[in-house]
């Protein structure tokens, strides 16, 4: 009952969160110089006056914007999140097929970075002043500090020209179309490495890190002494004791980060032309498209609040004293 | 059932695990033997595929494959016939009739008849950006069902290059004609078209795949089985993913450095200049309506310190063209006897004093602003150039970024600007693409491309006016060559180089375009071998 409360206070307070990043985000898009007409006449080489007049009369924008945010709010609050200018489609259509390819390349890098990240920083923390701990801690600030676009860069160079063994760009080999599933499959893996790989980077790096300190503060505390003091094995003073109060960071961390997909993935999906929301956000900007920037947007505070929410639930989970809260 | 050794299967696990860090070539599928698969590369990206209410090189390269148009133009621009078998311009060049091939139809089978030919110049004529193309159409009748009568209010010597590849797309009256606004029409994501290819796939900022149509109206054409167009986010993963042969076909390669690159790609055929209609010039342009640029002294001065020749060969590293006027060297009727402006800062500087401009104390006579359209490294590059040209002859110039495109747009229509390097189409026809910049009943605040110079020369519009209705070749290459020499001489913009936009095919690529609008006509000929 309690967490049902709690849960329902956080929805309605959620609720009020989206209305006002949608509100700021319209005044500040609409504040950015140009408007899509001017985008799509810089689109077709060129467009007369009558041209543009009936482009802006086609999308609503020569009435006054508070028209425009009233009708934006009242038809998103139906699930009609308009239509795209730039695509001429309706809005939710796009963000669902540029959903999935986000999804896949930032849960790889999250998972991977989560698990490989951990197990690093566990083992570094057993011999914390050995050799392998301190190559962990400079590779991590190393990682941590190169921009991601940079390393996505690098390994471009690296992996498109210099060992030509990976695909550069895009999520499938447009070739193969009329392959079957497997096939295509493999395909995507095979083109979800580098990014993933670039994406992952950072995140290991953080987690190596965060692990390795969490860690270390478990391990020196009383109980951790006890254990050992009664005979249990290594493996299970670290993995069953210390490992499950270190998580509660990791988790917390992870759940953010979650929240901040598009972002996280926009510079990423940008250098290795990944068909997801990071770059239809991109441009969506760079084309004044306010309905599918809009729409992204709003998704993109939806997915915070919902990881937030599983954060939540999930340090329940983890820890037995928050079950009853 | 067949049992499969355990040791066997491991070893295939093994090979599909590895295969993705292997770098195991996944495209094992081998190409169709007849015309086979061309990946076309691109940086562009279309917002849809209906030509007939989108301009923009994006759009009209798979337009141009999906639709079919009236006619196609040679490569002596001459215009032959395409959809329409025979094409007869009235003795008083107020009319154009048209006759379409029996049996062609779309791409749903429906025939294609008259009133879709009217239906689609009707609709291209009220909707399409460039209004010039079809503005003087003043009725589209049908004779029967496969004649059309195009009817002028005056002689449109545009008309025929108009109907020649995606500027006139034949679009399906039973598709489009429901009574939506065609700018928005739902359907442009997903055309029925009546050209070579048919739609199969089309994702917006990844892919555009097109498959041949059995039932063109040309029996032996298209020869491809499959085109497909990849987008990709910028140039360099584009020439990366050419040399590596993940596209057949470079788009567009605009500078010296992406040309050396794709040339030393093992037998690829370079066509330099392609699609001289497109006709892209470069320029700084001025604003004339500014007390600091209404002087033309000040601009032709501008204009002398600027050493193009250091431009080109050495900025632009011989990439490009010289540019002398409004209207670009492929056209017919282009002048090149105008003044050249060649550097000289004697000249300059006389120029400058004798407009009253005598340097201060710190020898500024002025200070200007220069601007540039977004999006290209080299625009930085020839800002940063005249800020040191031009300090030479006391000119103080500040360069001013611009983060995108609307931005810079809405400074330049709005006259927020005191010059700004820009790059104008000509689009063909003079009417089209020319006229708008230099016509003075074209200055519209707010609108891009229109005469954003606010330049005024009552001779010109008379030449230009009269030009556009001009049937007679010569008279009207007459009209044009004064013109191009009043332009020229009053300096609202400084000309500076044609761009030579490049196409690059890899060696299975056979019978590459050619002709006059380069890729962005119907690939009806090329044909591709395994990659």
């Amino acid at each position: 009952m309690n967490a049902l409360a709690a849960v329902l206070r956080r929805l309605v307070l959620a609720f009020g969160l989206v209305l006002a990043v949608l509100a700021l985000n319209f005044l500040l898009i609409h504040a950015a110089p140009g408007d899509p007409a001017e985008v799509i006449a810089g689109e077709m080489g060129g467009a007369d006056k009558e041209a543009m007049a009936s482009i802006r009369k086609a999308y609503g924008l020569d009435r006054p914007l508070h028209e425009q945010f009233f009708t934006y709010i009242g038809r998103s609050l139906q699930g009609d999140l308009g239509q795209s200018y730039l695509f001429n489609r309706p809005v939710s259509e796009l963000i669902f097929e540029r959903l999935g390819p986000t999804v896949l390349l930032v849960m790889t890098a999250l998972l991977g970075a989560i698990s490989i990240g951990t197990l690093l920083g566990v083992l570094a923390s057993r011999r914390p002043d050995s050799l392998f701990s301190g190559a962990v801690t400079v590779l991590s600030m190393i990682g941590y500090a190169m921009p991601v676009f940079w390393t996505g860069i690098l390994l471009v160079i690296l992996f498109g020209k210099v060992l030509p063994i990976m695909p550069i760009a895009g999520m499938r080999d447009v070739r193969m179309m009329g392959a079957g599933p497997l096939a295509h499959a493999l395909d995507v893996l095979h083109h979800l490495v580098l990014p993933a790989l670039t994406l992952g980077l950072v995140y290991l790096a953080q987690y190596s890190r965060l692990a390795r300190a969490s860690m270390l503060e478990v391990l020196s505390l009383d109980y951790i002494r006890t254990a050992r003091a009664k005979g249990l094995g290594e493996v299970s003073v670290t993995l069953k004791h210390a490992l499950r109060n270190a998580l509660m960071p990791l988790v917390t961390i992870a759940g953010l980060q979650f929240g901040n997909v598009i972002s996280g993935a926009l510079l990423v999906e940008t250098v290795f032309s990944w068909p997801g929301l990071g770059t239809l956000a991109l441009d969506a900007i760079l084309g004044r498209d306010y309905p599918t920037l809009l729409g992204v947007l709003t998704f993109s505070a939806i997915l915070v609040i919902v990881a937030n929410l599983l954060t939540d639930l999930s340090y329940r989970w983890i820890d037995p004293r928050l079950r009853g809260r | 059932m067949t049992q499969i050794p355990r040791r066997r299967m491991l070893q295939t696990a093994a090979a599909l695990g590895a295969s993705p860090l292997a770098g195991w070539p996944l495209q094992a599928w081998a190409q169709a033997a007849k015309g086979g698969v061309l990946v076309i590369g691109t940086n562009q990206r279309p917002r849809h595929l209906n030509s007939a209410v989108q301009s923009g090189i994006a759009t009209m390269m798979p337009a141009a494959q999906l639709f079919a148009s009236p006619l196609r133009m040679d490569a002596q621009w001459k215009p032959q016939p395409y959809l329409a078998e025979r094409f007869e311009l009235s003795h008083d060049n107020r009319s154009v009739k048209l006759v379409l091939r029996a049996g062609a139809v779309f791409h749903d089978g429906r025939p294609i008849t008259a009133e879709d030919v009217k239906f689609s110049i009707e609709t291209i004529r009220d909707h399409h950006p460039f209004r010039t193309m079809y503005g003087p159409v003043h009725t589209v009748s049908v004779e029967d069902a496969r004649t059309a009568v195009i009817r002028v209010a005056e002689p449109h010597p545009a008309l025929l290059l108009a109907m020649s590849t995606s500027l006139t797309p034949i679009i399906p009256k039973h598709i489009f004609g429901d009574g939506t606004d065609p700018k928005i029409h739902p359907r442009n994501s997903n055309p029925v078209g009546s050209g070579p290819f048919k739609l199969v796939e089309f994702k917006p900022g990844e892919v555009t795949v097109m498959e041949r149509f059995d039932r063109f109206f040309l029996k032996d054409q298209p020869k491809l089985d499959r085109i497909i167009i990849k987008e990709y986010k910028d140039s360099a993963s584009l020439l990366l993913a050419f040399e590596r042969g993940e596209v057949d076909v470079h788009s567009l390669l605009t500078n010296a450095r992406e040309m050396d690159r794709a040339k030393k790609v093992p037998g690829v055929q370079v066509v330099v200049g392609a699609g001289p209609a497109i006709g892209p010039l470069v320029w700084l342009a001025f604003n004339t309506k500014s007390p600091k640029l209404a002087d033309k002294r000040v601009r032709q001065a501008i204009s002398y310190a600027l050493d193009r020749k250091m431009i080109l060969e050495q900025l632009l590293e011989n990439h490009h063209k010289a540019a002398t006027g409004p209207i670009a060297s492929g056209s017919p009727f282009y002048n090149p006897d105008v003044e050249k402006y060649a550097h000289n800062l004697t000249k300059a500087n006389q120029l400058l004093d004798a407009a009253g401009l005598k340097p201060g104390a710190n020898g500024t006579r002025l200070s200007l602003e220069v601007d540039a359209i977004p999006g290209s490294a080299e625009f930085k590059t020839l800002q940063e150039y005249t800020k040191a040209a031009l300090a030479k002859v006391g000119i103080d110039v500040s360069v001013r970024l611009t983060p995108d495109f609307p931005t810079w747009a809405r400074r330049v229509s709005t006259g927020q600007f005191d010059m700004t390097y820009d790059t104008v189409w000509n689009w063909g026809d003079p009417v089209i693409g020319v006229h708008r910049t230099w016509l003075s009943d074209n200055i519209k605040p707010g609108v891009i491309w229109s005469n954003t110079q606010g330049y005024v020369n009552a001779k010109v519009d008379e030449l230009l006016t009269a030009a556009g209705k001009e049937m007679n070749q010569a008279k009207r290459k007459a009209l044009y060559k004064d013109a191009q020499k009043i332009i020229v001489d009053d300096c609202p913009v400084a000309f500076i180089y044609e761009t030579r936009n490049s196409e690059a095919f890899r060696a299975n690529v056979s019978n590459p375009p050619k002709g006059i609008w380069g890729l962005i006509d119907g690939l009806n000929d090329v044909t591709a071998g395994k990659a």
